[in-house]
């Protein structure tokens, strides 16, 4: 077996043996693992692209819900201000009727208490005027029950009389 | 990690020169036996013991321990005219001292190392002593197991693609996938095109990984690797065969018409003599033969060079026993790094056959244009 010489049947079963490999690799091998090569770049690729889209959905998800947020903010600061209006227009509403009603019950107090005065000076009066006149009758039966007296007294009148004019 | 596969790589070394070691001492003292009478002083051949373990053989040659041979006994397919097929196994000829059925595996003269057909007297024949011999050799079965070896991960790989199809890859598949994209993406599309390269897709891959493989193989000092398949140039030659074919059968009109008629050459060149059809003719035939000489001298150097460094242990251990022992330091670092660089030397020239056949066939079905 020379060095350069090649020997007919080593070229024999190399050329079986490489092509059966040739032909097995290609077919159980090579085939599938392009396949699965080709499939997952796709499927990469495909991700990829779907994750850029869920990504820009997100994006556009986000600023409408910002713009709603804002809208929402918008509002409730509108209502909010609204709101504090009606309660300083109602507190200021019921603030006045208050003080009217007030101001209302005060003059009536102010007249029944008035009036109560003037009723009670009246019937103060009254009672002065009955309790002076039952003393004055009391005192007067007193005096007058001594004959000497009455007539002393009437004298005093007459002189107290005489002497002014 | 790298440390530890360094020292790996230094050990497997040393062991590979023990093995060799072994088999000197035996040959030594086997040609002490044959030399006794003669009174000569044991000599080393190196010549037969390079050649023995770069070439072909009927039998595998494991190791040797003392006077025991361990090889593995292969089997012999013998075809002639007289005796029709034979087919028995190696250990039948006792590395070669007996002849079994007529047929003698001779180791001297004319046809040696070949097996000749023997007369009812045991004389080799006048006539066509040769038989037809379709042996599996050591090369034949490491080509086998190889083969095995490919189709076994490829195909589990494969499988692996069919499984989990989006799954990121793992284990083995993980390990050649970036080399499979290699081949694809580095050699195969730039050199092709992306047209066309699918269809020569398997036939590259298939080249790249088979010839790394059984260069990969061959690095391994003991069974089953050690053969020298790639550097012998029978298997270099049905490679380079297939490369030619494919080129050969896909070759466009484009790439006839530059061969028939070359475009942009003087007309004194193609009348009345056809110097440039004789030149782009003989350029289809040199291209597969240098794909098959570059591949065959490369890794057979390479064997050669690691198998020098072991003989030089033997040869200086021939002249004295301290003067081999001295130089096995040398020879071992020598060879470690050897083995280290053929590492590189597999994998480069794996790339280059099929980068240069992906060229040829580029080349071959390029479309026209200006």
């Amino acid at each position: 077996m020379g060095l350069i010489t090649p020997d007919y049947g080593l070229l024999v079963w190399m050329l079986i043996s490489f092509g059966l490999v040739l032909f097995v690799l290609k077919k159980f091998a090579w085939k599938p693992i392009m396949e699965g090569l080709k499939s997952r770049e796709e499927s990469i690729s495909k991700s990829l692209k779907m994750a850029e889209e869920a990504r820009n959905e997100i994006k556009k998800l986000q600023t409408y819900n910002e713009e709603l947020a804002e809208k929402a903010r918008a509002e409730r600061e509108l209502a909010l201000k609204e709101a504090k209006s009606l309660r300083d227009k109602i507190v200021e509403e019921a603030k006045s009727q208050a003080q009217a009603e007030a101001q209302k019950i005060i003059e009536k107090s102010r007249l029944m208490i008035i009036q109560e005065k003037e009723n009670a000076q009246k019937e103060l009066a009254q009672m002065a005027s009955t309790l002076a006149l039952e003393i004055t009758e009391k005192v007067l039966r007193k005096q007058f029950a001594d004959k000497d007296k009455q007539i002393e007294y009437f004298k005093d009148l007459l002189k107290e009389v005489s002497s002014k004019n | 990690m790298r440390r530890r596969l360094f020292i790996g790589l230094f050990i497997l070394t040393a062991i590979s020169l023990g093995g060799y070691q072994n088999v000197f001492a035996s040959t030594q003292e086997k040609e002490k036996d044959a030399t006794h009478n003669e009174g000569e002083k044991a000599k080393f051949n190196t010549v037969d013991f390079i050649f023995e373990h770069i070439g072909d053989s009927y039998e595998w040659h494991v190791l040797t321990i003392g006077h025991t041979h361990v090889s593995i006994p292969l089997p012999m397919i013998l075809y002639s005219e007289q005796k029709g097929l034979n087919i028995f196994l190696s250990s039948k000829f006792h590395h070669g001292a007996e002849s079994y059925k007529g047929f003698k595996w001779e180791h001297e003269g004319k046809y040696k190392g070949k097996i000749v057909e023997l007369n009812d007297n045991g004389e080799i024949l006048e006539e066509n002593p040769l038989p037809w011999n379709f042996s599996i050799t050591k090369l034949v079965l490491s080509i086998f197991i190889a083969s095995t070896l490919l189709c076994w991960i490829f195909i589990s790989i494969a499988r692996k693609y069919k499984s989990g199809v989006n799954k990121a890859p793992t284990g083995i598949q993980n390990l050649f996938e970036p080399i499979i994209l290699f081949v694809v993406n580095d050699i195969a599309i730039p050199s092709i095109g992306e047209k066309k390269y699918q269809r020569f897709l398997p036939f590259l891959l298939t080249v790249f990984f088979f010839i790394w493989f059984n260069n990969m193989l061959g690095l391994i000092p003991i069974f089953p690797g050690g053969a020298n398949v790639t550097g012998n140039i029978a298997v270099t030659m049905v490679l380079a065969l297939f490369t030619f074919v494919i080129v050969t059968i896909n070759g466009n009109k484009n790439y006839w018409g530059h061969i028939v008629n070359t475009p942009g050459v003087p007309w004194f060149l193609k009348l009345p003599i056809p110097i440039m059809f004789i030149v782009e003719f003989a350029g289809i035939l040199t291209k597969p033969i240098v794909l098959m000489i570059r591949l065959f001298a490369n890794i057979l150097a390479g064997h050669m060079v690691a198998i020098v460094f072991f003989s030089l242990i033997f040869i200086f251990g021939g002249i004295a026993v301290w003067a081999g022992y001295t130089i096995s330091i040398v020879s071992v670092s020598f060879s470690f790094f050897m083995t280290l660089l053929e590492l590189l030397v597999a994998l480069i020239q794996a790339y280059v056959f099929t980068l240069l056949s992906a060229i040829y066939i580029g080349m071959a079905t390029e479309e026209h244009h200006h």
